[in-house]
Order: C-alpha cells, then sequence, then structure tokens
C-alpha cells in the first residue's frame, strides 16, 4: 500500500527514458546514417556535365533541345 | 426569515429555485441534498474514503460496531469481515479485477470496420465512375520514363532504383 506513487513514478519514468532513447537511436541508425551514406556515395563520383548531357539528350530540358 | 433575506443578497442566481421555494416552507434551513455530503468512493489512489459505505446500519449492524468498541480479538473471522463490508465495497482486488469489456470493444470496432468495408465496395461496384486516364498503364509508364530521364531523386528515389547503362531496373 505504501509508495504507490513512488513505485509507479520509478516504472514509467525508466519506461519513458528508455523508449525515448530507444526511438533515438532507432532513427539515428535506421534512417539517419544510411541516408548520410547514401548522399556520399552519390555524390563521391559524381559528374555534373555528364548528367546534364544525359538529361538535355532525353529532351526534358525547354531551354536545351535535344538537337 | 434569514435565510429568505440571505438569498436575495445573493441574487437568487446562485441557489437552485426549489431549493428556494422548500427553504420558505421550513424554518429557513434547507436538507442537504445527497450530492453535497461526502461520498464513498472505491479507487485505488483513495485508500479511506470519507464515509463508511453503509450508511444506515441495521440492529444487528449496530450492535456488532458496539462490540467493535470492545476488545477485537473477542470479535469472530465473520463477525470481521462483516465490519469491513460494513466499511468498504470492494476490496483491492475486487477494485483491479479486469472484465472482459475489452473483447466486446474490439468486436465492435472490427465489426463496424467491416461494416465500412462493404460499403466502400459497394459504393465502388454499383456508383462510382471510370477513373481518370493518368492511372492507365501507357500513360504511367509515359510518366515513369519522363521522371527517369529528368532524373528526379537520384539519390534514394526512383531514378537510384533505375539502372541506367543497362536501361533496367536495377536488381
Amino acid at each position: 500500500m505504501r509508495g504507490l506513487l513512488a513505485r509507479r513514478m520509478k516504472f514509467h519514468l525508466l519506461g519513458a527514458f528508455v523508449v525515448s532513447l530507444g526511438c533515438a537511436a532507432l532513427y539515428k541508425f535506421g534512417v539517419a546514417e544510411p541516408r548520410k551514406r547514401a548522399y556520399a556515395e552519390f555524390y563521391r563520383n559524381y559528374d555534373p556535365m555528364k548528367d546534364f548531357e544525359a538529361m538535355k539528350a532525353s529532351g526534358v530540358l525547354e531551354s536545351a533541345p535535344a538537337k | 426569515m434569514l435565510a429568505s433575506r440571505a438569498f436575495s443578497l445573493v441574487g437568487r442566481r446562485s441557489i437552485s429555485t426549489s431549493l428556494c421555494l422548500r427553504a420558505h416552507g421550513h424554518a429557513g434551513v434547507v436538507k442537504a441534498e445527497d450530492y453535497t455530503l461526502p461520498a464513498y468512493v472505491d479507487r485505488r489512489d483513495v485508500p479511506l474514503p470519507e464515509v463508511a459505505f453503509v450508511r444506515d446500519l441495521s440492529a444487528q449492524q449496530r450492535a456488532l460496531k458496539e462490540k467493535e468498541k470492545a476488545s477485537w480479538s473477542a470479535l469472530s473471522v465473520d463477525e470481521k469481515v462483516e465490519l469491513y463490508r460494513m466499511k468498504f465495497n470492494e476490496t483491492y482486488a475486487e477494485m483491479k479485477k479486469g472484465t472482459n469489456e475489452w473483447k466486446t470493444i474490439l468486436g465492435g470496432v472490427l465489426f463496424f470496420l467491416g461494416l465500412t468495408g462493404v460499403i466502400l465496395i459497394w459504393q465502388k461496384h454499383f456508383m462510382y465512375g471510370p477513373i481518370p486516364q493518368t492511372f492507365s498503364e501507357e500513360w504511367l509508364s509515359a510518366q515513369t520514363k519522363r521522371m527517369l530521364d529528368m532524373r528526379a531523386n537520384p539519390v534514394e528515389g526512383v531514378s537510384a532504383q533505375w539502372d541506367f547503362d543497362k536501361n533496367e531496373w536495377k536488381k
């Protein structure tokens, strides 16, 4: 009967910390890190001029026609 | 007399009309309504409620209360339980016991979800007209080709899933 609030509070306080830290960790290692790696990989050997020529050739650029 | 003067001071708004009417009949003292008196409540965070559970004791119970004033070792187990039940309605165990209500609720929710599904299927079949041409296969492939030509979302999106050298989706 004693310490009803204390016991409940301890349980929920601990749970709250675990859940929020867990969510943060999950997001960091599930979303943030892979995204950073993907961007690094993409720009490592990126040639913008080559990309531009490819887009121009396909005809989607109005101010830079394919011919 | 005093009470009616008090009523006019307060302005009659804060006291219910029925109480006013009754006050004029008696000596000006209104019988306290049940909801104004301290109440018994079965709550886990209120271990000792303001009043006992049983308000009006029978003759037997009153005799038991008298016996309670003497030494408690003279009370039998049944008498102790009777005294407990006079003071409290449910034990903590009874208070905390769960019910089967969740089954009813879950069943009701699923039933209405199903009913909604039936309605939606009926609507699609009998009511709605054709969808726009922009959802046809030809349109969608032309649309995707244009997105790839523009290199839309080249890092993580659609253009990242297409192999531009082999002209096919990446495995």
